[in-house]
């Protein structure tokens, strides 16, 4: 057998070990055994210098060729050999990725919370600042700056918790005006507030009446804000808390502190303004006071009704989150049921 | 107010549905109530003629009846009816039809008799028992001979007219007569209704004079009117007037007294009749003397008060003016002579003793929002003319003027430059005349604009702003544009302190505690409790119940009572917290109470429910104690936290407690809820935490730092001592980084441990100390010899035995 055949039969038989080999370790050994220092190749290159010199490097280049493909064999085979290792793993470690995932911790924050801070980032938006003021109010605020004299029958519309002849729960936010415009100096920019807060109303409490419950009055005095501006103001307000396809209609109404006042009403949730029993098929909603503020209240408070003027609103977030996510009972926002609380979960809306 | 849509109708050109005409009220006007038919879900009821009647073999109250509804055969019903009787025309139900409450009515057996339909009371087909007249109380209503038999009902009874119901608003007292709506109405649909004054047939022979004499303080009453008609007979009224009263929600009395109802109705005049032959003398107008009384006509007695204004004769009060008329001078069935008072009335003082008596009138309301003082002479004269119509008699001549009043017609100035200036508009100046003249305000160019004379009729309206009002809902609010303000621009921005108190909830919101709002006004016992200062409490003067009748002067009652509230429902896990206002005063001659911001929550049971692979344990005040110093650090005050023990608040455990410092400043306390006070609130081991806001709010703040994180690597060293029970981990904290050296830069208490091995009244306690130096590696021996020091002065300090 010449030397090539030799090498040859070498090859055939290496190669076929190696396939034959399922184990990682084994296969290395076959590598050791074929192209180690005392392996069959290097035993029969040994033979290399009885061939004829011109055969030699033939020889010699046809030797490398077949360590060449043991090696690459055998690289090829250990890849396969571990892909299978690595696949019998994973397939071992297979889990149901239906079970639940492990809880983790969460508050939220409370529904009105949320009205109320979406009320106040629109308004920061548009230049207002936000007051907080005292729910322990004098009456002079609440009601005799807000042009409501003793007796003024108005007062009927608003039972008051008194805590003396003088001191009272505030039954409104609006006291905030008469503080803010005793306060502010036009000659420094217009007056833009808004004024979160809890009141207080002398009401026996069931689904539609709480003795405590939010306002946010809202005020805007300057040298020329018409009621057109507090119009187009009171439609972004609808359209940014409700959305877009939400409307208002203001209708005439009554407030002691403001000339001319409105009510305002948005295009019913329920039917979209088609008519429904929820809007006692009006297809709009009552949700919000507002109007020209009185100049008797800006005469009150000190500032010259003749140069400035604006308006006021009052929003009712209590009423708006009831409204929004169809809640019939006032409670249950003050029993602070964690399931009824958990449900307001979502963030950016 | 309740509209009569027919009555409008006598004035005004009107065509719309009443659907209609109420929107556009409402969007004009004042707001609308509701507007109902009253013959709406009823069926097949008509008028029937009684033809024969016999008594019901089988009872002693019941009679059959043979009842011709013009069919070709009459109809046997049986009827129960007390003052059922042959020959009346009545309201029958027929088989199948469908009467008040949604009832059907089916031909039906009635002890053993047939009966086809029902011969129904005026209750039975919807009517409220408040406005059914006395005669057709307790039995079936009979129609006047004339109503054709077999027609449908509605329309002999006013079902048929749409009832529009105001919810009028306090300065639009106008709108509480038809003849105010029908002024604002005519406005509106810019039409021109025709409005008689009344004539009256005087009877020369009597002079008012001589039948009745008045005096009236005009500071009590501006104007006070009397007058008189003799010789009239008291009977039921007609049945259209009963049917204006009862479908306005009066009840019809008779026909004296209803005129003055429908002259209420009609002009807003409330209006009064006196028997005047049981007057004595004089008509006084005057304020009650202490100790008077008054049984007034619905036959209460009434104490009455010095500020109540009364009528009285020479001896006795006869009215409480403006709200109801006494018992003693009313119009019985046997009177003859009438006197008619016309009066305006202070306000205030009606107001005041409506409240006092708690007599809310159809009278009282109008006086209180005030009478148009042109109108008060027309409506007498139009009630005594109608009185002498209905029930005959002779009207004297004149009327007793015992005080008059006519205010000068304000004139108030406006430009169309003005105008637009407020309401956004760009109106002209005949825009706006029009608008006036449509109101029937009479305007006359001036100047730049046009001084407008405003009629007695709308006293609501003394100024400029008032105007604009009414431009602007006859114009209409839909009309308006919708812009936003321009000119001079602000920025928008929360203070430090409305940032502060944003990020104090998104931080326990972030920890897990859910936000709660609860009620300020709480129990006397709740508010006292978890004080963290000495205060009195602030009651209200007349609360509604005792369960909201002081303001809190602690958060955490009321977060207790939603622990307790979800309890009751089955949630068992719960954590909460509230940011609000208690309410102090130091002392209890101090009536306006302190208001400070407070936040506080509670945790009870498994922040998280428990999982497959989620094992839990309920809270503990360990738990609770890394959240509230995590929110802590995130409010970034500045100083160190400090807790320290205290058994200083009674519903706190008084072992599980601790006051939270920070840099000195006393903010606050956690620990477990009291036993004893969780079995009170029936809540289960509960933890809880109160701080002051504003105390946290007005110390100073850190701001973040960076601060380069060492190359180099840390060493760890592990120490475990054997300490008395009493020793505290802060004790032996405060011994460590006293005694550390410069590179000992964290410890970590990682294991405590008492029983075996350890000696009775002691603990181990084992630490974690880990050094570093930022500026190169640190030696072992440099870590040994700033250890061994540690462990000498534990030792020394602590008599701690080093393991």
């Amino acid at each position: 057998m010449s030397l090539r055949d030799q090498l040859t039969e070498i090859k055939e038989k290496g190669l076929a070990d190696i396939q034959q080999t399922s184990d990682l370790k084994a296969l290395n050994e076959i590598r050791f055994h074929l192209l180690g220092k005392k392996g069959p190749i290097t035993a029969a290159l040994r033979g290399i210098k009885e061939l004829n010199p011109e055969e030699r490097p033939e020889v010699g280049s046809y030797a490398n060729k077949i360590r060449d493909a043991i090696s690459e064999a055998v690289s090829n085979h250990r890849e396969t050999l571990e892909n299978a290792a690595l696949n019998a793993q994973l397939s071992a470690e297979k889990i149901d990725v239906t079970m639940p995932g492990k809880p983790v911790v969460q508050g939220q924050p409370h529904v009105i919370q949320q009205i109320i801070d979406q009320i106040v980032d629109l308004f920061l938006g548009m230049g207002y600042e936000v007051l907080s003021g005292p729910e322990v109010e004098e009456d002079k605020y609440n009601f005799e700056m807000m042009n409501l004299p003793k007796n003024h029958p108005a007062r009927d519309m608003q039972d008051t918790f008194y805590i003396s002849k003088e001191i009272l729960m505030r039954t409104q936010t609006s006291p905030m005006q008469a503080r803010a415009l005793e306060k502010h100096d036009f000659s420094k920019g217009p007056l833009k507030m808004i004024s979160p807060g809890i009141v207080y109303r002398r009401d026996t409490d069931d689904p539609t009446h709480s003795h405590q419950f939010h306002q946010v009055e809202g005020l805007f005095i300057d040298e020329h804000v018409t009621m057109a501006d507090l119009k187009g103001t009171l439609i972004t307000m609808a359209q940014n808390i409700f959305g877009d396809k939400f409307d208002i209609r203001l209708r005439p109404s009554y407030f002691p502190f403001t000339e001319p006042s409105v009510e305002v009403d948005v295009t019913c949730f329920n039917c979209m303004g088609k008519g429904c029993d929820v809007c006692k098929h009006t297809g709009w909603i009552e949700v919000l006071g507002a109007g020209m503020v009185h100049p008797n209240v800006l005469e009150m408070a000190g500032v010259d009704a003749n140069k400035y003027g604006g308006f006021a609103f009052g929003v009712g977030p209590d009423r708006f989150a009831m409204l929004k996510y169809g809640v019939d009972d006032i409670r249950d926002f003050y029993l602070d049921d964690v399931r009824f609380l958990n449900q307001f979960s979502k963030r950016g809306n | 107010m309740k509209v009569s849509y027919k009555w409008l109708k006598q004035y005004l050109d009107l065509n719309m549905p009443a659907k209609d005409l109420a929107e556009k009220i409402e969007r004009t006007a004042v707001e609308v109530d509701s507007v109902a038919v009253a013959q709406d879900g009823l069926k097949k009821l008509v008028v029937g003629h009684i033809l024969s009647m016999t008594k019901h073999p089988e009872s002693d109250h019941l009679h059959v009846c043979q009842v011709d509804v013009g069919e070709d055969e009459p109809l046997q019903i049986v009827c129960g009816a007390p003052n059922v009787d042959v020959d009346q025309k009545v309201i029958v139900a027929l088989p199948n039809s469908r009467i008040g409450g949604n009832v059907k009515i089916k031909r039906s057996k009635m002890r053993g008799i047939e009966s086809s339909g029902m011969i129904c009371a005026l209750d039975e087909i919807g009517f409220s028992k408040d406005v059914i007249p006395k005669e057709w109380a307790d039995g079936i209503y009979v129609f006047d001979d004339d109503v054709p038999v077999g027609e449908p009902i509605y329309k002999y009874l006013g079902m048929d007219d749409p009832i529009i119901d105001l919810d009028v608003t306090p300065n639009r007292g106008d709108m509480l007569s038809i003849l105010g709506t029908v002024h604002d109405l005519a406005a509106i649909y810019d039409q021109q209704p025709e409005i008689k004054k009344p004539v009256v047939d005087e009877d020369s022979s009597l002079n008012i004079d001589q039948e009745i004499q008045a005096t009236a303080d005009d500071q009590l009453a501006k104007t006070y009117k009397l007058r008189v008609v003799e010789g009239v007979k008291i009977s039921p009224s007609p049945a259209w007037l009963q049917i204006v009263l009862w479908n306005a929600g009066i009840r019809p009395i008779n026909n004296v007294v209803d005129v003055t109802n429908y002259i209420l109705l009609k002009y807003g005049q409330p209006l009064h009749s006196f028997d005047k032959d049981k007057i004595n003398g004089t008509v006084h107008v005057r304020l009650a003397q202490k100790g008077e009384q008054l049984t007034t006509l619905d036959e209460d007695e009434h104490a009455l008060s010095a500020d109540d204004i009364v009528i009285a004769d020479d001896d006795k009060p006869i009215a409480l003016a403006g709200v109801m008329g006494g018992f003693n001078t009313q119009i019985d069935d046997n009177t003859e002579n009438v006197v008619i008072e016309s009066a305006i009335f202070d306000c205030f003082k009606i107001r005041k003793t409506a409240q006092r008596h708690n007599l809310h009138s159809e009278a009282s309301q109008r006086f209180e929002r005030g009478i148009n003082p042109d109108g008060v002479q027309d409506a007498v004269d139009e009630a005594v003319s109608m009185i002498k119509q209905l029930a005959g008699g002779k009207i004297a001549r004149g009327t007793v003027n015992a005080s008059e009043y006519h205010p000068q017609l304000p004139t108030i100035y406006i430009t169309a430059e003005r105008t637009n200036h407020v309401l956004g508009t760009a109106l002209t100046t005949a825009d706006i005349k029009s608008i006036f003249d449509r109101l029937g305000f009479s305007s006359e160019t001036h100047q730049d604009g046009l001084n407008v004379t405003i009629p007695a009729r709308r006293w609501d309206i003394f100024r400029d702003a008032d105007l604009y009002e009414e431009v602007a809902r006859i114009y209409g609010y839909d009309n308006l544009p919708a812009t936003l303000p321009t000119g001079r621009q602000s920025v928008g921005i929360l203070t430090p302190t409305q940032k502060l108190q944003r990020a104090s909830r998104t931080a326990l919101e972030g920890l897990g505690f859910t936000q709660a709002i609860s009620y300020s006004l709480t129990t006397t016992a709740k508010a006292k409790m978890f004080l963290m200062r000495q205060s009195e409490e602030t009651k209200l003067l007349w609360p509604m119940t005792q369960d909201h009748a002081v303001l809190r002067m602690n958060m955490l009652s009321g977060l207790l009572d939603d622990v307790a509230y979800n309890h009751a429902h089955k949630v068992d896990d719960v954590a909460l917290y509230e940011a609000g206002r208690v309410f102090y005063k130091d002392t209890a001659d101090q009536i306006r109470p302190e208001e400070v911001e407070h936040i506080a929550g509670v945790v009870t049971g498994n922040l998280t429910n428990p999982l497959w692979n989620n094992h839990v344990s309920p809270v503990d005040f360990f738990q609770l104690k890394g959240m509230v110093n995590q929110f802590l650090v995130n409010l970034g005050v500045k100083g160190d936290i400090e807790y320290t023990a205290t058994d200083q608040y009674p519903e706190m455990h008084p072992g599980r407690t601790a006051n939270i410092s920070i840099h000195g400043h006393y903010v606050g306390f956690l620990g477990q809820i009291h036993p004893r006070i969780a079995k009170q609130f029936k809540i289960k081991e509960t933890y809880g935490f109160e701080l002051n806001m504003q105390e946290l709010i007005d110390l100073p703040k850190d701001d973040n730092q960076y601060q380069t994180i060492s190359k180099y690597p840390s060493i760890k060293r592990d120490i475990s001592l054997v300490v008395d029970d009493d020793v505290t981990n802060s004790q032996i904290l405060a011994v460590m980084n006293k005694r550390g050296g410069a590179y000992l830069s964290d410890v970590r208490l990682f294991d405590v441990y008492e029983g075996d091995n350890v000696p009775d009244g002691k603990k181990s306690m084992a630490y974690s100390l880990t050094y570093v130096d930022p500026r190169e590696t640190l030696k072992d021996d440099v870590v040994n010899t700033a250890f061994e020091k540690i462990k000498k002065r534990l030792t020394a300090d602590l008599n701690a035995e080093i393991r």
